[in-house]
């Protein structure tokens, strides 16, 4: 009974002079905020307003860096490389790792120990990952290449191609991360009651049905929120196109990061630079809106 | 602290005793035995040294615990791949406070932009500084090839010559035998040898060369200065990059690269290049000198013993092989100047100029290390190579412009050459690139 006062107690203290009096708790996680977070990123629009390179003298010019963005055919196809190597990288993923959630679902015998060989993966650094299969990739050298062979394949350029190289980035991709989708699913799938799947096989659904009507729909939270979690992962991949590629051959694998990686880090253009990150902010902050939107909208249904 | 100072009385009477003393006496030896020059005079200090993924810095590293006997200096070194070197560097000398007292530079793509922003000591005081230079340091012993890099325009050497590397090609004299063809004299000719050593259906090619972005702009110069022409005039600073020539080039790239390479090479740097010539199945290999040892390496290709050190064949109008170097200069920020400085002077004495050569790391710019027996005697490639390389040098013509956004300029004319080889039209990538690269050339030498 006491302690059921206690909460009590503590709301009626809590009441006047209660910010005044715990506000300074608050003062060093306000400030390192305000040093990492905000600080950088009103600076960074700062610069973006400014034709800034290393070694060269600074001028304020207005929005002349975003204009100069949107007609830089460069950035653009940047754009478009990204939303497609993006797609690519959350469809695959969410599709195979549902996959792989359902069979791992079921008992069968070693379950737990092919559970842990499938995620390994997940385990390997990016760049450790990257190099490796700079080496498959390889046209002539290459284990992929080998392996086509051997089945009767002709050999294939992988990412010594601009038509291929993003769909054979994405393998990595996909090599690298179905794995933790699997593991969110089916966490999904093991929170699943089992009623529903007695009244199904009563109604004598086949498997597709049930998958379709009554699995998918319980599984869908989980879905969206590797999705999500998938969606910012893509966005920002650096570390696997640019061990692998550097954003080539030519430009054909050029993501909005290694464009901007290029541009400060290469090229020293800072002002220009820091216009790319504020347009690849807004890009994101549209893409997570169109996130929660669909969020919302699961939850409705 | 004893600091040495001269009346000028005592200088008179020390200038006239040398005088009548030098017929008799090794200039030299006078000074090492007055105490001026001393190794150890900053014994005790430590300094931080920022070297490049490459065996120059790996030497250099492997051998600083003998600067530190020699001096009493603590040496600490820290080895970052080029590329991320070179961006390192930029943002600390940019910060103000760089971190390091000793910096190796790639003259070829950062002597500009050091040499405006003055980032770094000139060295021309330190040398004539007799309190500070090793008396055998010998200095008149540097190639006017090596000094004509360190120097800058304005007349300051802001570093010592480490490197030189020039261009040339690796040919494979197995598969040259099997065709009964000899090594190309001119540009003509690497083509018809190219044609006739490729057939496809063996996975056998006649060249290959970089087709990756950036890293593929000094193939293209290589062929460009064979018709003497530069991709920047260097006295007008203009680009020449739509010439009739630089567009020749360009095709001749294209034709190379996409007819005769293997499949593949638009993601093709060194590496890449190395990897498939040393596998055997490759007749023309055109790339840096200085990536010649693990090609005569058992363990790591098919072809010791059978490669080829041929000197760049001539062009229509010149013969030219091109040429890219490092120096090692001292950061005008740095508290540690003279430690620093008798680290650059061991860095590029005889003694390590004679290590780099012998280890086939790269072309040291000393005369004395090619004219010495014993060095050569030392040296763990064939002298084929070392005749390559001399000779190349005598030909060689700077393979990227002397400009402060070399990388930009790489980037942008790289891509346009990695188009080529997927089949687009050379002067139109040139055309292309030329544009988008002007006004950033006409901005950095405002």
């Amino acid at each position: 009974m006491e302690r059921d006062a206690v909460p009590g107690e503590m709301l009626a203290t809590r009441g006047r002079g209660f910010g005044h009096r715990y506000l300074p708790f608050a003062y060093p996680a306000l400030v390192i905020t305000a040093a990492v977070i905000v600080f950088p990123w009103l600076f960074t629009v700062y610069m973006s307003l400014h034709d800034w390179k290393i070694g060269q003298d600074r001028e304020f010019v207005g929005l002349a860096n975003f204009v100069r963005l949107a007609k830089d055919v460069r950035f653009l196809e940047s754009i478009g490389h990204t939303l497609y190597f993006t797609a690519l990288a959350v469809v695959l993923p969410l599709v195979f790792g549902t996959a792989a959630a359902l069979v791992f679902n079921e008992r069968f015998p070693l379950r737990g120990l092919f559970r842990a060989v499938f995620i390994l993966p997940m385990m390997a650094t990016p760049v450790a990952v990257a190099l490796v299969w700079t080496m498959m990739f390889h046209p002539q050298l290459g284990v992929l290449n080998y392996l086509l062979s051997t089945v009767g394949l002709p050999p294939q350029l992988w990412v010594y191609s601009p038509g291929t190289v993003i769909p054979s980035l994405v393998m990595v991709e996909v090599w690298h991360w179905t794995p933790l989708v699997m593991l969110i699913v089916l966490g999904g799938l093991a929170a699943a009651p089992t009623e529903p799947y007695d009244s199904a096989k009563i109604d004598g659904a086949n498997g597709w049905q049930i998958f379709r009507h009554i699995t998918l729909p319980l599984i869908m939270p989980f879905l969206l929120v590797a999705a999500v979690i998938r969606t910012i992962d893509a966005l920002k991949a650096f570390d696997t196109i640019f061990v692998i590629t550097g954003g080539g051959p030519g430009t054909a694998s050029e993501t909005i990061n290694i464009f901007l990686y290029l541009q400060a880090f290469s090229f020293y253009n800072i002002g220009y630079a820091s216009a790319v990150t504020i347009v690849f902010f807004v890009i994101i902050v549209a893409l997570a809106v169109v996130l929660l939107w669909l969020r919302q909208k699961a939850k409705w249904s | 602290m004893k600091s040495i100072s001269f009346s000028r009385r005592g200088f008179v009477k020390a200038a006239a005793l040398g005088t009548l003393a030098a017929p008799m006496l090794n200039i030299k030896s006078v000074y090492s035995q007055s105490g001026a020059f001393n190794w150890k005079k900053f014994s005790g200090q430590s300094i931080e040294v920022s070297l490049t993924l490459s065996p120059r810095g790996e030497l250099l590293r492997r051998h600083e615990r003998e600067f530190t006997e020699l001096t009493g200096i603590k040496v600490g070194s820290e080895i970052v791949p080029e590329q991320q070197h070179r961006q390192q560097a930029v943002i600390q000398f940019n910060s103000g406070n760089p971190q390091f007292d000793v910096i190796t530079i790639s003259w070829h793509v950062q002597k500009r932009l050091f040499g405006k922003s003055k980032w770094l000591v000139d060295m021309k005081p330190l040398l004539a500084d007799r309190a500070l230079t090793a008396p055998d340091y010998d200095f008149s012993d540097f190639t006017a090839g090596g000094l004509r890099w360190a120097v800058q325009g304005d007349g300051r050497m802001d570093t010592l010559p480490l490197n030189i590397d020039p261009w040339m090609i690796y040919w494979n004299k197995e598969l040259f035998a099997a065709k009964g063809l000899a090594f190309p004299k001119t540009f003509e000719e690497i083509l018809m040898a190219a044609e006739k050593l490729t057939d496809k259906a063996s996975g056998q090619y006649g060249w290959v060369s970089r087709g990756l972005k950036n890293a593929n702009v000094p193939v293209w110069t290589s062929f460009m200065i064979g018709h003497d022409m530069d991709p920047v005039n260097p006295k007008t600073v203009q680009l020449q990059t739509t010439t009739p020539e630089a567009v020749a080039a360009a095709e001749y790239y294209k034709k190379l690269n996409k007819d005769f390479a293997p499949p593949g090479t638009v993601g093709f740097n060194w590496n890449e290049s190395q990897t498939s010539f040393s596998q055997g199945k490759i007749g023309m290999w055109l790339d840096g000198i200085g990536f010649a040892p693990p090609l005569e390496d058992p363990t790591k290709s098919r072809v010791v013993g059978k490669v080829g050190y041929g000197i760049m064949p001539s062009g229509p109008k010149a013969r030219h092989s091109a040429t890219f170097g490092d120096g090692i200069g001292i950061p005008v920020a740095s508290k540690k100047k003279e430690a620093a400085y008798l680290y650059t002077q061991w860095a590029t004495s005889k003694l390590m100029c004679a290590r780099l050569l012998q280890s086939g790391g790269g072309s040291p710019c000393r005369g004395s290390s090619y004219s010495d027996k014993d060095v050569i005697a030392g040296l763990k490639l064939p002298r084929e190579w070392l005749t390559c390389l001399q000779e190349s040098t005598a030909i060689g013509r700077p393979g990227l412009p002397e400009i402060s956004p070399v990388t930009e300029f790489r980037d942008v004319f790289g891509v346009g050459l990695t188009n080529t080889i997927g089949g687009a039209d050379a002067r139109a990538e040139l055309v292309k690139a030329t544009e988008a690269f002007a006004p950033v050339l006409q901005k950095s030498e405002a």
